[in-house]
């Protein structure tokens, strides 16, 4: 028996292997030169067919190896955090004509998906203020590439400008996505007591051949970029594009990007209903303001609202697809195909669950848990937050002494502590650690955080 | 044969969007630890609106967005998935797409805390036996397809594409060679052409023969200094092995230039033919297609890029490795192109492809590879001469994962096209075949069944098609007004395109609804 294969069995395999016209399934292979045809199965998996109950004893003696963190949770930051997702969202992705659906190539028969899909677009439009949001990218870092390919697209520019306070994996990616578009990247300085972009030096950089302006709020680092439309007004006047990348549960209470000028908005909807994973996959935003160009040179799925064409009913299909790669191929916005759809149920399924109200009362809990241990740390003695400008959910602490040695000390307690910084850009300090305070943790387990670290100070 | 149930038709629920089911001062959701808020609150002494307020950071009122109680939220969703179809439902054989069965052990095993409860950067030693599966993955994937080491980063086939194009410019560009042209069939994926032009290459179009391959002529006529190398996929997307794959490689070699697999088409020679042995230099692998994980309406997929030394070095950083019996990322990156992305992956469905392949094993892939080409050449028999239909290039070569036919007598002799075939198709419940690709066959229906389609299913699939055919050739209109029995009946691209009429949020449509003149 081979399993999820109905007809690989003996009386249907001769069958129609006889109805095809062959004695051996091998000669089907004929056309394979002998060279390159396996006499033997490769070496793979454990050399036989596994049952479902020897799959399961195999991998769980693997993940024995593995050590999870939920009391508490762990701290670490780093653009990731640990969120609680409700039952009722992996309930509603694991309806099977959800997950086992291709891309809705046929609308008739997927206007289920669709919908959900049209809504994931509606709900992040509106979380964001933008009017034009797709369905969807792999991730935060990608999707920040992708907005600085449209850029260079849009404006025929050869120079973009990141702010060096954002992820720096989302630079590097950047970076590496930009390697054959012959571009210059130019990085943009922060300042050391606030953490925020400093401005003179973005107008110095600025230029008439600058395609874009790219900074995160909240950035790598946590802090809020304050005065984001000067950004935006520096940016526009000298006919860049305005690119923000934003964590969007903190919108439920921070101003929204479409309020201050924002032309492209990405980020990563994994706080809104997405499990961590070990970072993926993940659910890659990508925004626009309604703008003729912008949207024609949208990366990705988008789907719209239309009417059946007996004029009775509408209805929701894929839309704008002449900007994508099956039908423009070497002129397409982008190579995107496969994207991360599903977690859009899932985001749109945690939106509608929430509600605008229980966002901006979600949001609100994590700004003051994440307050209140920083304010904690601060009355042991740990600089935090290390920048003095505002901050959502994440934050950096500085410790008097290197915090490797915290942390082995918070470790041994079963404490997942803050992310190290030291062997990472744009700090390179071994004092410093990113911090994350989430709705998962208890006062109880930061009051624990803040007594163990005192206990290695 | 009992009488169950005649006339197949979908669900079809008059749910109206969530924005008309709720209402931002509703939730479904409670907040943990709520009971300590007031406690910290008092701590900190102010209010998170009092300090955002001040600095222009605060967000005035509460985004619009309707919030529903979870019954709501859960009947919303179950009906909207009654009005979609998957695997789970019924043969999705959309061609190049392999959607094959995904096995519910992955999906269970997968809900672990040990694996969805891991932070990304947390300590190493608490992840081995995450790394240990990704190592083992990776040596198995480096296996099936010949090739010395694979990176795990790739979130799906196209920035798979992307990495190995962009991997071939580093390559040629450390060795001082300008090299800017790719050669790319015109039977290829949409996605190579894109990803060339991604990395910065210059597209030259390949055209195929008679027979469906590769014109090797019109490669040697286009070779020189500035080819960089050819994206191919093999099998091709008609179905047929290029069976001078040896020669092609040689002769792409011989003019230093590299030779990427396009692993869509993989499903078919797994286990049975590696790319390594048939002289690619670089494969993408899409995890969601041959390797069994969902594809999601659209993903989450996984691509893997597997290369030969010294392309290796390139590859893009973290890799795997293990030392002893520990296993760590080595971010070592001399040559590298870099990162293509945050973090370390699509792990959950890199996950789901080590159970897939730690199930079946060697001869068990194998197996399925051989059955998927059974079934596709069984679907051929069937096929075979039916009024209405064409088997295009070559119709006596064994197809191998999918194969490629024509509606093109259909057409000609009764107007009724391969759209109008597949939205018949629809309303027997049955999901149609890819259409209008490849773009070398006019009327083209690509159909790929894969192994998990019994044998009554491919039977039934022919005969739908064929009882569509005698409809065509009766009362073509009566086609053309397909389908009736889906969720709703055919839908207006024209109007969904148009640049006055484009609609792609509810914030658009109240705005177009308030009279404003949106023009796209």
């Amino acid at each position: 028996m081979l399993p999820w294969a109905p007809s690989a069995n003996k009386k249907d395999r001769e069958y129609m292997l006889k109805t095809i016209g062959v004695s051996d399934a091998l000669e089907l292979y004929s056309d394979v030169p002998s060279k390159a045809l396996l006499r033997k199965p490769p070496m793979v998996g454990f050399g036989r067919i596994l049952s479902e109950w020897e799959l399961i004893r195999m991998v769980n003696d693997i993940l024995d190896k593995n050590k999870y963190f939920t009391s508490p949770p762990p701290f670490l930051g780093g653009g990731i955090c640990f969120h609680y997702v409700p039952a009722v969202i992996d309930s509603v992705i694991s309806r099977n004509e959800f997950y086992t659906a291709y891309t809705p190539y046929q609308p008739e028969i997927n206007q289920g998906l669709l919908q959900a899909f049209f809504e994931y677009q509606s709900l992040m439009a509106d979380l964001l203020e933008m009017d034009v949001v797709n369905v969807s990218m792999y991730d935060w870092s990608t999707a920040a590439a992708e907005a600085m390919l449209a850029a260079l697209r849009v404006t025929r520019r050869k120079k973009v400008l990141v702010a060096n306070n954002v992820h720096p994996e989302h630079l590097e990616v950047i970076r590496t996505w930009l390697l054959g578009k012959n571009v210059e990247i130019r990085t943009i300085g922060f300042d050391e007591e606030t953490g925020t972009i400093k401005l003179e030096e973005l107008e110095r950089n600025i230029d008439n051949g600058t395609a874009a302006v790219y900074i995160e709020s909240p950035n790598y680092f946590g802090v809020l970029e304050q005065g984001l439309e000067a950004v935006a007004d520096i940016a526009h006047k000298n006919g860049a594009l305005f690119v923000v990348g934003v964590e969007p549960l903190s919108l439920g209470l921070i101003r929204p990007p479409g309020s201050y000028g924002a032309d492209i908005v990405v980020g990563d909807a994994q706080p809104l209903g997405i499990g961590l994973n070990y970072g993926g996959p993940l659910l890659g935003i990508y925004a626009t303001r309604w703008d003729r160009k912008l949207v024609r040179q949208m990366p990705g799925r988008l789907i719209g609202l239309t009417r059946t064409v007996d004029g009775e009913e509408q209805g929701f299909v894929m839309i704008l697809q002449t900007r994508e790669q099956h039908i423009r191929r070497e002129k397409a916005t982008s190579n995107i195909t496969s994207n991360e759809a599903l977690l859009a149920v899932a985001a749109a399924a945690f939106l509608t669950l929430l509600g605008g109200k229980g966002l901006r009362e979600l949001a609100r809990t994590i700004w003051i848990r994440s307050h209140y241990a920083a304010k904690k740390l601060r009355g042991i003695g740990v600089e935090a937050p290390y920048f003095s400008s505002e901050f959502f959910k994440e934050f950096v602490a500085r410790f008097p002494k290197p915090y490797s040695e915290i942390h082995k000390h918070i470790r041994s307690k079963s404490i997942m502590g803050g992310l190290y910084l030291g062997d990472k850009p744009p700090l390179y300090d071994k004092h410093s650690a990113l911090f994350c305070v989430t709705e998962a943790h208890s006062k109880k387990d930061i009051d624990l955080l803040v007594t163990t670290i005192g206990e290695a100070l | 044969m009992t009488g169950l149930r005649k006339g197949w038709r979908q669900a079809k629920w008059e749910e109206p969007l969530v924005y008309d089911i709720g209402d931002p001062e509703r939730t479904g959701y409670i907040i943990p630890f709520r009971d300590e808020e007031e406690e910290m609150l008092r701590e900190l002494g102010s209010e998170p609106e009092e300090a955002l307020k001040g600095k222009g950071l605060l967000r005035e009122e509460a985004p619009p967005l309707p919030g529903m109680s979870e019954v709501e939220v859960v009947r919303h969703f179950t009906r909207l998935s009654q009005m979609s179809y998957g695997v789970d439902v019924g043969p999705v054989p959309l061609g190049s797409c392999t959607m094959k069965y995904n096995p519910k052990i992955s999906e269970a095993i997968v809900r672990d805390p040990r694996i969805a409860y891991l932070h990304p950067y947390q300590d190493e030693d608490t992840v081995q036996g995450l790394l240990e599966i990704l190592y083992l993955l990776e040596k198995w994937l480096a296996e099936l397809t010949g090739m010395d080491r694979c990176s795990l980063q790739l979130p799906a086939g196209a920035a798979g594409e992307l990495t190995g194009a962009l991997m071939i410019k580093k390559y040629f560009s450390d060795q001082g060679e300008n090299r800017d042209e790719m050669l790319i069939p015109d039977s290829a994926h949409g996605t190579n052409p894109a990803s060339a032009a991604m990395a910065g290459f210059k597209v030259i179009r390949i055209p195929s023969t008679q027979s469906g391959t590769v014109d090797l002529k019109a490669v040697e006529a286009v070779l020189g200094p500035r080819v960089a190398g050819m994206m191919l996929t093999n099998p091709n997307t008609l179905g047929i092995f290029e069976d001078k794959i040896l020669e092609l490689a040689d002769m792409l070699h011989s003019n230093n230039s590299l030779l990427y697999y396009d692993g869509a088409n993989l499903n078919g020679i797994m286990g049975l033919v590696r790319p390594g042995d048939m002289g690619f230099d670089i494969v993408h692998l899409n995890l969601h297609k041959t390797f069994s994980t969902p594809h999601g309406g659209g993903g989450p997929g996984a691509g893997v890029v597997c290369a030969k030394e010294p392309l290796v070095d390139y590859l893009p950083r973290p890799l795997v490795e293990k030392k002893g019996d520990k296993y760590y990322w080595d971010y070592r990156c001399e040559k590298c192109i870099g990162r293509m992305r945050a973090y370390y992956g699509n792990i959950v469905p890199l996950v789901k492809a080590f159970l897939y392949i730690a199930s079946l094993g060697g001869e068990g892939l194998r197996e399925t590879a051989i059955q998927s080409v059974i079934n596709t050449n069984y679907f051929i028999a069937l096929i075979r001469g039916a009024k209405g239909y064409e088997l295009p290039y070559d119709p006596t070569r064994p197809r191998k994962h999918e194969v490629v036919i024509s509606a093109r007598p259909l057409e000609r002799e009764t107007g009724v096209r391969a759209l109008d075939v597949a939205k018949a198709l629809l309303d027997e419940g049955l999901h149609a075949p890819t259409i209008y690709f490849p773009l070398i066959v006019d009327e083209a229906l690509m159909i790929e069944f894969t192994e998990s389609e019994p044998r009554c299913e491919i039977e039934r699939y022919a005969n739908v098609l064929k009882k569509i055919a005698e409809k065509a050739y009766k009362n073509p209109e009566e086609v053309k007004k397909t389908p009736r029995n889906t969720a709703v009946t055919r839908l207006d691209d024209v109007a969904a395109n148009h640049p006055r009429s484009v609609t792609p949020t509810y914030r658009v449509l109240l705005r177009r609804l308030k009279g404003e003149k949106l023009i796209l």
